[in-house]
């Protein structure tokens, strides 16, 4: 086998590879897709149906039995704006961490990672007893709250690496002019590292986008986001599994078309930086 | 009059009159069940009927309702002002004085509620939620495959009789498994229907000084029959199914038998969701030794925490909710086979009912015989049929569930799981001071 027929067989057994694994992440997404069009007679039928004649029904039902558009907002509201407070809160974190670092900023960074290992349940009834004294069960600013602290951690992670790729020098000539530790960040780093923050964001919302424990957790009926929608389509008695696709589907659309936009950026964010 | 007493009796009108409109709004923990659909599908009928107050409405997946109202009823955090719960919350959360008490006075016609249903919601004869559908269990069978195998099917038949039927239809060639069981661990899973099963077998979970009985000749007959009969004549995969798995099974034309929740019964006899709607058949469920809570027996019912707000709005909804008028309601709406049975005696009197539901006598005479104080063959120190109401048995019967799930598997022989199962059930009844 020649050189060029070797690199051909290579380049064909990674798209194949690629291919796969591609269409074995999509099939769960595909298979809610479909079922959501089933009966749910159709939906639990053995062996499972491929074709089959598609009904609305199942989308009038949620349609009918949840406020999809509260949920949705909440989702919206909750998601941008934990997103954007994480992000007031890492920048100068992170700044302060790139450019000007002590002696435990590495044991501080690696601190906040640990916090990422304890499982949420653990810290369950204190959140949840501070919340209630707060008046923040049920809450969208409650949740804001929690998606931020929840987030934050990575967050600043990835912007610390950013601004460590930023070449010292600029910042050098900066201060030659005059810049102050302010200026530097707000007229050097930030204009600089736009593509890295916005795809730390993009990365944050699509996190609390699809957070469930705390969402379920922390409210109720007015601040109760989609993910909450779709666990009320469960059932103990009852078929429910093409009802809870529609809902599944309704709920994932706006992050699939928003990742869709923005997926540039988002892989961007996930190979470039901290968590590379 | 000065401007400034104007402006106070101003204020004073103002405030009278908006107090005056002021709307009362309740909020309502809910499953997602088809008669709490239908519920919640009323709610206009109820503002119709009571328009100061708006009901607002949280449903919820299982799992997670118990999780939420625990924490908001044992926190007191007042999320909630009627919560969806349990035979197993009702009696112990009224005892810890979290409950209200429900408001039987007047027309609501107490009485009329199953005895069985009402003692099992009660602590110390008081009433703490209100029975919004009941459910024993029962054997559903097909009549066509049993007929096809010559076999037999009646009321409390011999576990012995069961299995042999089960052999009978057996074709897994066809894709018929012989009977179809819960397996999937859990204690509202597996052991809600091997509790039931252990009590005609003549086990108990307690002895009277509470100490764990897993390890008995009762426990082990009772576990080395079912995963013998479930290995030789059940559907693969059997470790992984409840309800639904199970309900699914059997509407596909599957499951020559299976005994779980007499609500069942609606969902296989409905045409609009079974394939095997009008061949299924159904008994009262089998026994071995005893024929002592061999069924069992649950209701979800609807409870005021003690922590609400609006208690009188809670009460009225409460009441109207479960009232014999709301059953009039829904067989009006959706007639009389979509009614939630389970609860008022005279649901099962009227004929209409008995005309629209074939399982009706069937179901009536399940609930009817579970009885949750006398549910064991030696004396026990709990209540409960399928279930010990202690807060302990959450933990309890799901580690048992999971041993058990695994002997149904093949990961652990039926002594390991069961002897596994007590040490942990030992040690927690320890920690908890029973001895």
């Amino acid at each position: 086998m020649t050189l060029t027929q070797q690199r051909k067989l290579k380049t064909l057994l990674v798209g194949l590879a690629s291919w796969t694994v591609a269409l074995l992440l999509f099939f769960p997404i595909f298979w809610m897709f479909i079922t959501s069009f089933k009966t749910e007679l159709q939906a639990i039928s053995v062996p499972p149906q491929l074709f089959f004649e598609p009904t609305f029904e199942n989308f009038s039902i949620v349609q009918e039995r949840s406020d999809y558009l509260k949920h949705a907002w909440n989702s919206v509201v909750t998601s941008f704006g934990a997103t954007l407070l994480a992000l007031i809160i890492a920048i100068p974190a992170a700044y302060s961490m790139a450019f000007f670092p002590g002696k435990k900023t590495k044991d501080i960074l690696l601190w906040m990672l640990s916090t990422k290992m304890l499982p949420a349940v653990g810290v369950l009834v204190p959140i949840y007893i501070l919340s209630r004294d707060y008046g923040l069960l049920d809450s969208k600013l409650g949740l804001v709250i929690i998606f931020t602290l929840m987030n934050l951690p990575i967050i600043v992670w990835m912007l610390f690496s950013y601004f460590k790729d930023l070449p010292k020098e600029i910042l050098e000539a900066a201060r030659m002019d005059g810049a102050t530790p302010w200026d530097e960040m707000v007229r050097v780093v930030l204009p600089l590292s736009v593509g890295g923050i916005a795809s730390t964001g993009l990365l944050s919302i699509v996190l609390c986008w699809n957070e469930a424990f705390w969402s379920l957790n922390l409210t109720a009926s007015e601040a109760a986001p989609l993910t909450a929608m779709i666990a009320s389509y469960s059932s103990p008695e009852g078929l429910f599994w093409a009802k809870l696709s529609a809902a599944s589907t309704l709920a994932c659309a706006p992050i699939v078309i928003f990742g869709w936009f923005c997926q540039k950026q988002l892989v961007q964010g996930l190979t470039f930086g901290a968590v590379k | 009059m000065t401007s400034l007493s104007k402006t106070a009796i101003a204020c004073a009108v103002s405030f009278a009159a908006f107090n005056a409109f002021a709307e009362t709004q309740i909020t309502i923990a809910t499953v997602n069940n088809g008669h709490m659909i239908e519920m919640q599908k009323l709610t206009p009928e109820f503002e119709k009927q009571y328009p100061d107050i708006k009901l607002k409405w949280v449903t919820l997946e299982e799992g997670v309702l118990r999780q939420n109202v625990t924490q908001d009823i044992a926190n007191g955090s007042g999320l909630y002002d009627v919560m969806t719960i349990g035979m197993y919350e009702a009696p112990i959360w009224g005892e810890r004085g979290w409950l209200e008490p429900v408001d039987t006075s007047g027309d609501y016609d107490v009485a009329d509620i199953l005895p069985s249903i009402r003692g099992g919601l009660s602590y110390n004869g008081t009433m703490y939620a209100a029975p919004f559908y009941g459910e024993s269990s029962m054997v559903m069978y097909r009549k066509d495959l049993a007929e096809k195998a010559g076999v037999t099917i009646g009321d409390r038949d011999s576990w012995e009789h069961i299995r042999d039927a089960a052999k009978a239809m057996n074709d897994p060639a066809n894709g018929v498994y012989g009977i179809c069981l819960r397996g999937k661990a859990g204690w509202g899973d597996n052991m809600a229907f091997l509790s039931a099963m252990a009590n005609s077998f003549g086990a108990r979970w307690f002895d009277m000084d509470w100490k764990p009985q897993l390890t008995t000749d009762a426990w082990k007959n009772t576990v080395s029959f079912y995963v013998d009969m479930m290995n030789n004549y059940g559907p693969p995969g059997a470790s992984g199914n409840s309800f639904n798995e199970n309900l699914a099974l059997f509407n596909e034309g599957k499951c020559g038998m299976w005994i779980d929740a007499t609500i069942a019964a609606s969902f296989v006899t409905d045409p609009k969701q079974s394939k095997v709607a009008d061949k299924v058949g159904f008994a009262q469920s089998p026994y071995a030794v005893t024929e002592k809570g061999a069924n069992w027996l649950w209701s979800w019912a609807l409870g005021i925490p003690a922590a609400t707000k609006n208690a009188e709005a809670a009460q009225t909804f409460v009441r109207w909710a479960t009232s014999k008028e709301y059953i009039k309601l829904v067989a009006e709406h959706n007639g009389w086979g979509a009614v939630p049975t389970g609860t008022r005696t005279s649901t099962y009197e009227n004929p209409a009912f008995q005309k629209a539901a074939v399982f009706a006598d069937a179901e009536l005479k399940a609930i009817n015989s579970a009885n949750p104080n006398d549910s064991t063959l030696e004396p026990s120190p709990y209540v409960g049929v399928q279930f010990a109401a202690i807060p302990e048995f959450q933990a309890i019967g799901t580690t048992t569930g999971q041993m058990i799930s695994g002997a149904l598997s093949g990961s652990l022989s039926v002594d390991e799981a069961l002897e596994s199962a007590n040490r942990s059930a030992d040690r927690q009844m320890r920690q908890a001071g029973y001895y």
